[in-house]
Order: structure tokens, then C-alpha cells, then sequence
């Protein structure tokens, strides 16, 4: 690839201001090479796509160009509408790259944007040295794929944000804030947006921080044997600051809800402490959590084969362990 | 209505697997294999849905080299109708298998099409996007529990994202991707299993169907990921808290 390189980054926004997800995506692209121009892509509706695109225009130096698209189309994420106004951008503005997170959004997008685009999609990228080579795990992270990007522009990737994860910005930085514009939508209207319709979001409210980027994560798993039971991971987790993790099977057993569960299927979390407790650690568990810096196991079972990703075993029954950690942890 | 099924033979869930030492993949020389188990909860959700009387017929489809034919005789075992094989040696990237479903439903004119979320072997999540973005139809992605209304000609999909279960309705024709908890597979019986030897199988190649399977991609090597450092093994919870203050310095 001798052009220029020059990045579209599918942004997401909430309350008025760019999701942390997407930050990681700018930072990824700095990999790309050098003089990348990162333009912004948000899209939405009203005052609170505005505001977003006020907070992207000047919330990170290397982000060039903020670009919106205005329409009730994409309120909900819904792939279909998402993919064509990706495809749109792209053959109006012919990026190099085009990258978003692998998260739910990024993973059901990219894709079909991609499949549009007559190109392969390299998703799930860990590591990036240089423009088209990439490293994605498979196999549930027990191999590491090296891909080479051999086709014409764009290349597109989704990134794992716990590999890129956002710098600690100065306090007395001011970027320069970047332009806005937008996106002419009036070509838009596409047979395949009227064949979807966004229904509802059942979600649980809670406390806890994002499980996706929290310091500490504190997992149960079907040992915890009741979902009135996983009530001490959650004090446990309310203690240590902690977001709240589950193995497939919690899950399943219906402990906790669906966007609790870390593995190859699930969420993909690196924190600094991981705490797991009554998790055998099976291999599409370990796939989920295997990047965290510190990880602790309590089991009753010494021949678990968690206690051999584990930095710190305790062979133990979680019903003694988890009150005494609550009474003597320090108070955070 | 036909609903077509995609399945894939790939190393069974369980295997410890091995990175071979020219780098060049893993190994699957005398290794199990299986049917992707997404693939199996998307089979079997087809079953279930002809069973309720929604589909006339279940189509497994299957791509990949000669011993791919295992896993379709498996979904046929399982129950599937026919099957279909697109016959290929060398390496299929999503982008091919793509083009090849795009190329059947063509043929087959299918009203809903179901595959696995993602392959337990490359973990890449992409085909059902694809072939959904290559037809213009609807996607419903993740999907933990399926509702067909005929009479609408549309489905109804709860779908695990990040943030909870969302709930999208689509119109038919659609392309659906499954998750775990959508359902659970069911073996196939002796019977079945006998049955299944008589079941049509056609067979297809990529030239016959005019895709090109020549990709954009190619894998330069595999390795192992980094081998975290060995644990300890702590006798207390006094000794865990300790460590953790004064070793690791993460409290």
C-alpha cells in the first residue's frame, strides 16, 4: 500500500459524549503508520449527537475530522442502515483504513460494511505492525493468528479494546479542534433499512463499573450455586470497586444476566485484578480473562485448571473465603 | 419455506490444540473434530422451527474439503433434510464461504438462513454478516431466542449485546447467527443416524458456482500466545491479601 494512509474510525456516542470503545480504536490506528489523518464517523439524531461531536472534535490529537450523519435511521445501531452509511462514506471519501472495536456493535457491523465492500474484514485485532499485518487470537486465544491484508483499499478491522486501551490524556492538553461535517444523507434511502426494526433493550441496572474496561473484576461461577448466593460477588465486587463477572454456566443457570459473562463468546476483559471464585477455569473461560494482569483463583477443587492460569491459588471453600475477605480487605 | 443451515467441521471444543513448529498452523493430524457447536444450536433451531410447522424443509450446507462430508451426515442425522457440499481444498476465508451462500440461495431461494455466530476455530464472527450484507437481507446477530411469525413474514430475535438483550424484528427473508444459550442440540438417534445414509447429498465446487475463493487475506504464521508466568498457591486468606498488597500492588 504506497497511498496515503488515512483512517475512518465507526464512533459511538452516548449522553453527549464519545464512548471510551471508540477512543481505543483512535489509539489503535496510530499503528497504521505514520501522518494517518483519523476522521470520527458518528451518527445518530439531535442535540445529543451534536454535543458528541463537539467532544470528538477536541478530545483527542489524533482525531482530524468529525464526521455526522443526522437521521433517526441510526438510532439503534441496527447493521443494516450502519453498514450502508459506512459503505457510503467510504466510496465517497476512499479511506485506507477503517477500523471500529469488537464489541457487539462493532462485531455485528463490520462485517456486513465489509461484505458490501467486496473486502475481507480482519476482526478481533490484538496487535498491529503497520498497515496491513495484524495479529488476531484463535482458537480461544490458545493461538495467535498473524495476517497479512493483501487486497485494495479500504483494509477493515475491528480492534480488541483491552489491546489498545486509551492514554491518560494531560491535564492541560487542548487539541486543536477539529472540523465538523456532515454527512449528505439524501442518496440514503436503501431498500434493505425498511427490512429491520429495533424492538427494545432489556438491560439490568447497575453500579457496578463497565466490565469492559474496569480496574478489577471480581467472577463467580456455578459453584456460587444460587443467584441470591451471587449476591456476596457482588459485595465483594462493591468493596474492591470491582465490576461483576460470570462463567458461562452462572450464566446459564440463569445467576446473572447474559452481558456478565466473560469467555472466548462472551466479554474479553484484561484488568489489572481478576478474581475468580468457583470457576473451573475451562478453556473458553480462560479466553475471556487470560490477558489480566494479576489473576486470583478460589476453588475447592486443587486439580481445577484454573489454579494453572493463576497467579495467586487459594484452595478453598468461596463461602469461608469470600466473608473473610470481606471483613479484613482494606477499606478502598 | 426452506431454511438453509450452515455447518462446519472444525477441532472438537474439548481438544487441548497445538500450534505446529513451522508456524504454520495447528495441527489437526489424528485430532478430533466436530460440528461447530454454534453450528449445532443453528440446526437445531431449524429442526424446532419445522417441527412447529414454519419450514417445509432444512437444508444443511457444508464447505470445506472431502472429510467436511462427516459433519453433513451428522446434521442429517440430526435431522436436516438434505444436504448440500461445496467441495474445496486450501484455505475458505469468510469473504469465499460467503459468496459461495450467496451463489446457493440462488439455486436453493431459501426464506431464512441460520448459521453459527462465530467458528470455534477462527473465532471470526464474520459470515452471517456477510452473506446477510451480500443478499440485502435483514440480520439478526447473537441470537438467544427466535420467534417466527409466519403470517407476517417476520421474525422476531433477542440478541446478547453488551449492554443486555435486544430485541430486533426482521422481515423475511433473513439471515439469523446463533449463540449459546439459543437452545440445546440434540443427538442424533441410531435410527437417525442410519436414516441419514440415504438423505441426498449435493455436490458443488466453487467454479461450478462461479465464485472465486482467491482472497485478500493470507496468514503469514501461528504462534502461541505469550506463557504467563507460574502461580503460587497461598494457605490463607491473610496470606492472598497480603500478596496482593505487598507483592503485586494491586490493592
Amino acid at each position: 500500500l504506497n497511498q496515503q494512509i488515512s483512517t475512518l474510525v465507526i464512533g459511538e456516542h452516548e449522553g453527549g459524549a464519545v464512548k471510551a470503545p471508540t477512543l481505543s480504536a483512535v489509539e489503535a490506528a496510530k499503528y497504521l503508520g505514520e501522518g494517518n489523518s483519523v476522521s470520527v464517523l458518528l451518527a445518530g439524531t439531535g442535540s445529543s449527537l451534536q454535543d458528541a461531536a463537539e467532544h470528538a472534535a477536541s478530545c483527542h490529537p489524533s482525531i482530524s475530522q468529525v464526521i455526522v450523519a443526522d437521521s433517526d435511521h441510526f438510532v439503534h445501531h441496527l447493521a443494516e442502515p450502519w453498514a450502508r452509511l459506512v459503505q457510503l462514506v467510504q466510496q465517497r471519501e476512499g479511506y485506507s483504513h477503517i477500523v471500529t472495536v469488537s464489541n457487539s456493535f462493532g462485531k455485528n457491523v463490520l462485517p456486513r460494511a465489509a461484505a458490501l465492500l467486496d473486502v475481507s474484514p480482519i476482526t478481533d485485532v490484538v496487535s498491529i505492525s503497520g498497515p496491513n499485518q495484524f495479529v488476531r487470537p484463535i482458537y480461544a486465544g490458545n493461538a495467535l493468528s498473524t495476517v497479512r491484508y493483501t487486497g485494495n483499499s479500504p483494509c477493515l478491522l475491528s480492534v480488541r479494546s483491552t489491546s489498545f486501551p486509551e492514554p491518560t490524556v494531560a491535564a492541560d492538553f487542548r487539541a486543536e479542534k477539529a472540523p465538523i461535517s456532515q454527512v449528505d444523507l439524501s442518496a440514503f434511502d436503501e431498500d434493505s433499512i425498511r427490512k429491520s426494526r429495533y424492538v427494545k433493550l432489556t438491560s439490568q441496572e447497575t453500579e457496578r463499573p463497565d466490565l469492559g474496561n474496569a480496574k478489577v473484576v471480581v467472577t463467580g461461577g456455578r459453584a456460587l450455586k444460587s443467584a441470591e448466593n451471587f449476591k456476596m460477588i457482588e459485595k465483594l465486587a462493591e468493596k474492591l470497586g470491582a465490576a461483576v463477572g460470570a462463567t458461562r454456566a452462572a450464566v446459564d443457570a440463569g445467576f446473572v444476566p447474559n452481558d456478565l459473562q466473560v469467555g472466548q463468546t462472551g466479554k474479553i476483559v484484561a484488568p489489572e485484578l481478576y478474581l475468580a471464585f468457583g470457576v473451573s477455569g475451562a478453556i473458553q473461560h480462560v479466553a475471556g480473562m487470560r490477558d489480566s494482569k494479576v489473576i486470583v483463583a478460589v476453588n475447592k477443587d486443587s486439580d481445577a485448571p484454573i489454579f494453572k492460569v493463576a497467579d495467586y491459588g487459594l484452595v478453598g471453600d468461596l463461602f469461608e473465603v469470600i466473608p473473610e475477605l470481606l471483613e479484613k480487605l482494606p477499606e478502598k | 419455506m426452506k431454511i438453509m443451515v450452515a455447518v462446519k467441521r472444525v477441532i472438537d471444543y474439548a481438544v487441548k490444540i497445538r500450534v505446529k513448529a513451522d508456524k504454520s498452523g495447528v495441527e489437526t493430524q489424528n485430532v478430533k473434530m466436530s460440528m461447530n457447536p454454534f453450528c449445532e444450536i443453528a440446526l437445531e433451531e431449524a429442526l424446532r422451527i419445522k417441527e412447529a410447522g414454519l419450514a417445509s424443509e432444512v437444508v444443511a450446507v457444508t464447505m470445506g474439503p472431502k472429510q467436511s462430508i462427516d459433519t453433513l451426515r451428522t446434521g442429517l442425522a440430526m435431522g436436516a433434510d438434505r444436504g448440500i457440499h461445496v467441495e474445496a481444498t486450501g484455505d475458505l476465508f469468510p469473504l469465499a464461504v460467503a459468496k459461495l451462500f450467496k451463489a446457493l440461495v440462488e439455486i436453493e431461494k431459501p426464506g431464512l438462513i441460520i448459521l453459527g455466530k462465530q467458528a470455534i476455530d477462527n473465532d471470526c464472527n464474520q459470515t452471517g454478516q456477510m452473506v446477510a450484507g451480500l443478499l440485502g437481507w435483514p440480520q439478526g446477530t447473537f441470537a438467544s431466542k427466535v420467534v417466527l411469525d409466519k403470517e407476517k413474514q417476520e421474525v422476531m430475535v433477542d440478541r446478547e449485546v453488551d449492554g443486555g438483550l435486544e430485541t430486533v424484528c426482521l422481515n423475511l427473508p433473513a439471515v439469523i447467527t446463533t449463540d449459546l444459550r439459543l437452545n440445546q442440540p440434540r443427538y442424533a438417534t441410531l435410527p437417525n443416524i442410519m436414516k441419514a445414509k440415504s438423505k441426498p447429498v449435493k455436490k458443488y465446487t466453487p467454479e461450478e458456482l462461479n465464485v472465486a475463493t482467491k482472497s485478500d487475506l493470507e496468514v503469514v504464521e501461528v504462534t502461541e500466545p505469550p506463557k504467563r508466568k507460574a502461580g503460587v498457591l497461598v494457605s490463607s486468606v491473610d496470606e492472598l491479601i497480603d500478596k496482593l498488597k505487598n507483592e503485586a500492588h494491586v490493592i
